[in-house]
């Protein structure tokens, strides 16, 4: 077995499923440049060429609904947003057309096209390049809405984008890009809806999106010093949802915190929690906790930004804090983002 | 008969076809069975029509919220478009969809949506995939004069004139997005069709309610589409006679003076035709009449079908999500 880095997990699933279905293509600004979306589409085009991998004019809302129209005639667009903070742009599409096409127009045949959006942080990066859409995504029924975490993940969950029925969106992050992992060589799927367990524990659940999945498995070890034993599950969809795994893990450990790389306001957390609630209120033995960034928007002052995102210190305190011990955090665990210097 | 003339007759016929549809669901929506925003192109008939005729089955067209005539003159299915505003089961949208949202791919009419300029973009979506594919078959959009405010007009002649994507765009300028003259809302001196070739794509405008000179410029656009020589534009004036939604007449509502509405009826596209060609002694008054008793036959059967047809059963609410 050989390791991958998440980036190129990406390429390589792009590449396996574009040799396996001539009706993929890549489009999106910069999938052909000398960057190729941080190497992510950088050899489909080697391979492929501009025939099938192209770069387009900047037009998110035109492109969406372009997607759409080719999909609807046989192709499987897969549409990349190097930052997703640019997708609002293309949510009339999505929301109003792509995610409702197989209800609404009453024929049980969907669109599928595929949106990758890449969620940025770090290095100042602002309140329009720092923010995570996954809630947004996630309220639209129709929709796939996946958040991989880890390479594997990423492979196997754009496998599925690509063979899948659509529409999907997927919600790459950028710090996750170096992480580095063993990676199946086939392109196996991994189903949307299906989360994983990233560490099993018995005193707490701490459920963890995206990079705060990553960021939650580092909290368990600092708790692992004082004495908690967390779970730490990624629901890797957040559309649809890994209910049961979420029910069976509470069941196990009665408490649970839920970290979110976006805000807690009507946000997946809040979702979460609300699931742990309805269907599980009898297992817990404390109240739900989340832990993510405060309300407000993302800003670039250095302290003020690493205070603004969730780190494994605040997710680890969070923890003892609904543990009831007397603990409290030692310093000295970095931001994973601290060494980040770009590219963006 | 010349093929010219019969080409004229089949304008006429279908221009008939769609009157007589809309207007006996005018007439019927006052019972409040169809339970669905309808916005009808009653005198708008000509652009639909005449575009259409100079398309293959195997072409596709995408539409806005006033679709029905562009549904029916590319093919749709008139029994599953009545049953799908009585909502019931046998609709082309198996009443998920309701007016705005008619589709019917066998006939290569693929969709309709009621956001304004969305089907801009599913139309050069399609032409993108027809040039990938290296068919030639040309993807249709219809819109009104309101969509050109929107942005997503300029992204699409952008994103179809760099690519050279077989589109073609066909404005129907009916001067009134809602109840909001043209003038209020762009500039007048510098016209839709004009905006339009900014961008360095053949645009013409032709007089909406001649369906012969629509059928024309169309098959003009649509052969040199199909030859490889990328998008065109229609800007079609016409004029909408009822009310923007629903089957009602709407001049003494003061957005409009019952002269112009007069006006525009006097004008009338299917007057037009059929006068032209009784005159040219094409067809006779009675083959005119024969059109109409054939065309509300089959409306009145098509309503009927939907009025005893199912309506979806309630446990079937979700399924179609995924």
């Amino acid at each position: 077995m050989r390791s991958l880095r998440y980036w190129q997990a990406i390429s390589e699933a792009t590449v396996q499923c574009m040799e396996a279905d001539p009706s993929i293509f890549v489009a999106g600004i910069g999938v052909d440049d000398f960057k190729g979306i941080f190497g992510t589409t950088a050899e489909a085009y080697r391979r492929f060429g501009s025939a099938r991998v192209f770069d387009i004019p900047n037009c998110e809302n035109a492109m969406t609904g372009i997607a759409i129209g080719a999909a609807a005639v046989g192709k499987r667009p897969l549409i990349v947003h190097p930052r997703n903070d640019f997708m609002f742009l293309s949510m009339d599409q999505i929301f109003n057309l792509a995610a409702k096409w197989r209800y609404m127009f009453g024929r049980n045949v969907g669109v599928p096209v595929v949106f990758r959006g890449i969620v940025g942080r770090g290095w100042g990066q602002g309140a329009t390049h720092s923010q995570s859409l996954q809630a947004v995504f996630g309220h639209f029924p129709g929709l796939y809405v996946a958040t991989p975490a880890s390479p594997a993940d990423a492979k196997g969950l754009m496998v599925s984008a690509l063979r899948g029925t659509g529409p999907v969106v997927l919600l790459e992050n950028r710090a996750l890009y170096e992480l580095e992992e063993v990676v199946p060589e086939e392109a196996v799927p991994i189903p949307f809806g299906k989360g994983k367990i990233v560490r099993p524990g018995k005193d707490i659940t701490i459920v963890g999106i995206s990079l705060m999945a990553y960021e939650a498995k580092r909290a368990a070890e600092i708790l692992a010093d004082h004495g908690v034993d967390a779970e730490v599950i990624d629901p890797r969809s957040v559309r649809p949802f890994d209910e049961a795994m979420l029910l069976e893990s509470i069941k196990k450990t009665g408490r649970l915190v839920v970290a979110d790389t976006s805000w807690a306001f009507c946000g997946f957390a809040a979702e979460v929690a609300a699931v742990a609630a309805e269907k599980g209120w009898e297992y817990l033995k404390a109240p739900v906790r989340r832990v993510t960034p405060p309300d407000c928007p993302a800003p670039v002052s250095r302290p003020l930004e690493e205070a603004f995102h969730p780190s494994p210190l605040t997710i680890a305190q969070a923890c003892l804090d609904l543990c009831k011990t007397d603990s409290s955090i030692r310093r000295g665990v970095s931001d994973v983002q601290a060494s980040f210097a770009g590219p963006y | 008969m010349h093929a010219r003339l019969e080409l004229e007759l089949r304008l006429l016929r279908e221009m008939i076809r769609i009157r007589t549809a809309e207007q006996t669901i005018a007439d019927l929506y006052p019972e409040g069975e169809m339970r669905t925003p309808t916005h009808f192109s009653i005198g708008q008939e000509a652009v639909a029509v005449g575009v259409c005729t100079a398309l293959r089955r195997d072409d596709v067209v995408f539409s806005g919220h006033r679709c029905h005539a562009h549904y029916l003159a590319k093919g749709g299915d008139l029994g599953a478009m009545v049953a799908e505003f009585y909502g019931r089961e046998t609709g082309c949208a198996r009443g998920r969809g309701g007016s705005v949202h008619l589709n019917d791919p066998a006939a290569g009419f693929m969709a309709s949506s009621a956001i304004l300029g969305q089907t801009m973009a599913t139309a050069v979506g399609s032409a993108l995939a027809f040039k990938m594919d290296g068919l030639d078959r040309v993807a249709v959009t219809f819109f009104g004069d309101g969509a050109v405010e929107e942005g997503i007009f300029h992204e699409c002649l952008n994103f179809a004139v760099v690519k050279r994507l077989p589109v073609l765009f066909v404005c129907e300028n009916n001067g009134y997005s809602t109840h909001t003259r043209l003038e209020i809302r762009q500039p007048a001196s510098v016209s839709i069709r004009s905006r339009a070739a900014s961008y360095g794509l053949p645009s013409v405008r032709v007089d909406g309610n001649d369906v012969s000179a629509v059928f024309a410029a169309a098959q003009e656009a649509v052969d040199q589409s199909r030859q490889g020589h990328g998008p065109s534009f229609m800007e079609c004036m016409t004029y909408r006679w009822r009310e923007h939604v629903g089957p009602m007449w709407d001049y003494d509502k003061g957005y409009r003076a019952k002269a112009e509405v007069d006006e525009w009826i006097a004008r009338c596209p299917i007057k037009r035709a059929s006068e032209r060609l009784i005159a040219e002694g094409v067809c006779s008054a009675d083959d005119v009449e024969r059109f109409e008793r054939d065309s509300q036959d089959e409306v009145n059967r098509a309503v009927a079908a939907a009025k005893a047809a199912p309506f979806p059963a309630v446990e079937d609410l979700t399924v179609g999500t995924y």
